[in-house]
């Protein structure tokens, strides 16, 4: 009837009598997918507090006007130090490192990575390149000073002289190189492992978005490599690529970062898409809906991204505005299929709301406030004044806060007993989550308004006499109280690890995609056996039965349209 | 014919009650520039803001709702909901209005775009804007490019610049920097654009009402990027150029 049941039965091979490794040599020499996958969230999330920390330092700055809390050269290697950890080292290898590891290869019936040294080599260069950035702040001129977006001729040699600013550029090059060889892995562990029965609209939409993602690498970091090879070029070889003097542009800088840096926006948010995708039913009690839309809206979403580049750069008067702008709006389109394709997930299901399900659910939220500022930011004339003010630090925090921070942890919250084996607690996810939620619009809010009576953004000191003060203070309040969140959040961990309460196979009860079907944490190699995969969500089919056949073919199931 | 020319009056109709509406509007935040560029701007702003905050509330409606009223209900049901997979009429809805929504946000755009981008041939005043590491100068010129006045910063922690505008009437900005990229920002007017080495951006600026308003950099640009500040004067066309004359003779030849 099916591949599984004609395959001829396997030899059983009892397992070989040989010492495994353990303890910090197992971790230093594992190629295991599940190892990896652990030490890439173990270690984005320890950036993530790091940058989380820095936030603090210069949010505290920023109370008074005026402030001398922080040395202007202090802030400003804060600031860049805290953009650059949260996009390169915590938000893509969270979710792109972390989760794509941990889960991807479960999710498709694989026993591991198709490259599985190749994936470790990946997880060491990102670690190294995350502390070769941060070791610019013990040298002499202090680490990288010119912001996470390093524009030319600001970037160059005469203007940012330090060694900091090269430890920058050489850990942008090695983390680079990590995702890209992530991406080459997730994309041929896809197409090539997967178990008997998992066509490809059957692999779950978290999984899609990861291979989506895969291949965005592929077309955004190569540009950002050679570009931070160029100016590592200017800054000690000689040449004049960005500058003016030797008959270089400058502005092909901003062109070939941003020609990197959107398709990036969406290297963040996809696997969180698909985090979302994978919460939502689950605790819906249905299957996801639309699965074909949400399919074809990533693409669509990865398509345009590669188009948008110059939305960045409205203000330079060098690019074309109506293309750029339109392209723009167009992404608000397939977003805009996803969130219907989530309302309609949880539409007439039978809900509940542990803390995965909140997260996501304060995902939805978040971000799409950030998603309807970010449709008014498409547009020229508006950019032109918010551009590089508080109004777009407040959009892409709050972008990035939905994705990356609730999505991804609401992702550590669901998977994190299929990871360890054990659970986190639910109370504590809770205080985690709500303070999280009204900290993130406590702190966001006043950002946006201040942003429209024109504060820039990066500066660490202003005037007095502009009304500014409240609004910065009410945005510090909020802040802390984001960081006292993850202080629960730590908490949680703890009581975890001192007092475990075992997860089982199954611990949301109606888990769909193939992770829920082995054991927690999985076996060596995955699977002792895998169940028959007839639709999206196997293990769903296996504990509350399959759908009729040809079901996702011919029709709605049951569907009633009022 | 005649319904079609009554669905373009009615076009018509609708963009004037729209254009009387914005009028009406509250700012949302935002300033009411005085010059007729940042105008355009304030008004698509206001246009914008009506459309994006009937999608806010509704799509937060949706969400809230769905969260709410489908919350299960009993604490021991362990029933399962209808199993519903996809409903293709309610996808083509939820692709299609939105398409529409944006191409409307497009059109007015471009418009509104257009008229703030553009430069005339033969403006009243010619200003160069040069920004550089801190601070900002301003040299006014006749159309062959000699310098007839500038305005140069004080030593750095002595005041900032000022820039002289004449109301109701055209002056050309010449925007460009002497080293990294800088963002020409005057927060009231609605407007900032890029000063860049190597690229010389140009705009025009019509005020409409005389004042004193702040600008700033907003590009970051290093060390003392919060102390490039400077001011802008608008003041009466004769004013402004009496002015201009008593600079004149400081300018060395």
């Amino acid at each position: 009837m099916t591949i599984l049941d004609e395959r001829a039965p396997v030899a059983h091979h009892p397992p070989e009598e040989r010492k495994e490794p353990w303890g910090v040599y197992k971790w230093l020499t594992s190629t295991d997918h599940k190892v990896i996958g652990k030490s890439y969230l173990i270690t984005s999330v320890l950036f993530f507090l790091m940058a989380g920390i820095m936030a603090l330092l210069f949010r505290v700055q920023l109370t008074s006007p005026d402030n001398g809390f922080l040395s202007q050269s202090t802030y400003n290697e804060l600031f860049t130090m805290h953009g650059s950890m949260m996009m390169y080292l915590f938000a893509g290898p969270f979710a792109f490192g972390g989760f794509a590891n941990a889960i991807v290869p479960i999710q498709v019936g694989a026993p591991d990575m198709a490259f599985p040294r190749l994936n470790a080599l990946s997880y060491w260069i990102y670690a190294a390149g995350g502390f070769i950035m941060l070791s610019g702040f013990i040298t002499a001129g202090g680490a990288a000073d010119f912001g996470w977006v390093a524009y030319a001729p600001l970037s160059n040699a005469v203007n940012s002289p330090g060694a900091g600013a090269d430890l920058w550029i050489i850990a942008l090059v090695l983390t680079g190189f990590s995702a890209i060889f992530t991406g080459v892995n997730i994309i041929t562990t896809v197409f090539y492992l997967r178990a008997p029965g998992m066509t490809m609209f059957r692999i779950p939409i978290f999984t899609w978005n990861m291979v989506v993602t895969g291949i965005l690498i592929l077309i955004a970091f190569p540009v950002l490599t050679s570009a931070l090879i160029m100016l590592f070029a200017d800054r000690h070889l000689g040449t004049h690529i960005f500058e003016v003097s030797g008959g270089g542009v400058p502005v092909l800088w901003q062109h070939l970062f941003w020609f990197f840096g959107h398709p990036e926006v969406y290297i963040l948010a996809l696997p969180y898409f698909g985090i979302v995708t994978e919460i939502l039913p689950v605790f819906s009690r249905k299957p996801v809906f639309g699965y074909k839309g949400l399919f074809f809206a990533t693409l669509l979403i990865a398509g345009l991204s590669t188009g948008v580049w110059a939305h960045h750069m409205f203000t330079t008067g060098v690019v074309l505005l109506p293309f750029f702008s339109g392209m723009s709006f167009l992404i608000a389109v397939p977003t805009g299929i996803k969130y219907f394709a989530w309302i309609g997930t949880m539409w007439r299901g039978k809900l509940t709301f542990p803390t995965p399900m909140l997260f996501a659910v304060g995902f939805l939220v978040v971000f799409l406030a950030g998603g309807l500022s970010g449709v008014l930011l498409a547009s020229p004339p508006i950019d032109f004044f918010t551009h590089d003010t508080y109004f777009v630090v407040a959009h892409f925090h709050q972008v990035l806060f939905g994705t990356a921070i609730f999505a991804g942890f609401g992702g550590l919250y669901y998977w994190f007993p299929k990871i360890t084996g054990r659970m986190l607690r639910d109370k504590l996810g809770r205080v985690h989550f709500w303070l999280l939620f009204w900290g993130f619009w406590v702190q966001t809010i006043p950002q946006y308004i201040v942003g429209l009576q024109g504060m820039p953004r990066r500066v660490p000191t202003y005037p007095a006499n502009l009304g500014w003060t409240l609004y910065n203070r009410i945005s510090t309040a909020g802040a802390f109280m984001i960081g006292l969140s993850f202080a629960f959040f730590l908490v949680n961990l703890w009581v975890s690890w001192r007092k475990p309460v075992a997860a089982g196979d199954n611990p949301w009860v109606y888990g769909q995609a193939l992770e829920w079907a082995t054991s927690s944490p999985a076996p060596h190699h995955n699977f002792h056996s895998i169940p028959p995969i007839r639709s999206e969500r196997p293990t769903w089919d296996m504990n509350f039965g399959e759908p009729p056949p040809g079901a996702d073919i011919e029709g709605p199931t049951g569907v009633t349209v009022r | 014919m005649a319904c079609r020319r009554g669905l373009a009056r009615a076009g018509v109709l609708a963009l004037v009650a729209l254009g009387l509406a914005a009028c009406q509007l509250p700012t949302f935040g935002s300033f009411n520039a005085p010059t007729t560029q940042g105008q355009k701007s304030f008004h698509l702003w206001q246009g914008f803001m009506i459309p994006t905050l009937l999608v806010g509330i509704f799509v937060e409606g949706l969400i809230f709702w769905a969260a709410l009223r489908y919350r299960k209900k009993k604490r021991a049901d362990e029933g399962l909901p209808k199993q519903t997979r996809y409903n293709l009429p309610w996808e083509a809805v939820y692709t299609i209005v939105p398409v529409l929504i944006v191409a409307g946000l497009f059109y007015f755009t471009v418009l509104a775009e257009n008229q703030v981008t553009k430069v005339v041939h033969n403006p009243q005043t010619r200003v160069t804007v040069t920004g550089f590491r801190w601070g900002w100068r301003f040299d006014y010129t006749d159309p062959s490019g000699r310098v007839l006045a500038s305005v140069v910063p004080p030593t750095l922690g002595h005041g900032y610049p000022q820039m002289m505008l004449p109301d109701h009437q055209v002056t050309q900005v010449t925007l460009v920097s002497r080293d990294v990229v800088h963002g020409f920002y005057i927060p009231a007017f609605d407007y900032s654009e890029y000063a860049q080495p190597g690229i010389h951006n140009r705009f025009d600026i019509t005020p409409t009402r005389e004042g004193v308003f702040d600008g700033k950099c907003a590009q970051y640009c290093g060390l003392r990027h919060s102390e490039m500040l400077f001011t802008v004067r608008i003041m009466s066309s004769s004013n402004f150029h009496s002015w201009l004359s008593s600079q004149e003779a400081k300018v060395p030849t």
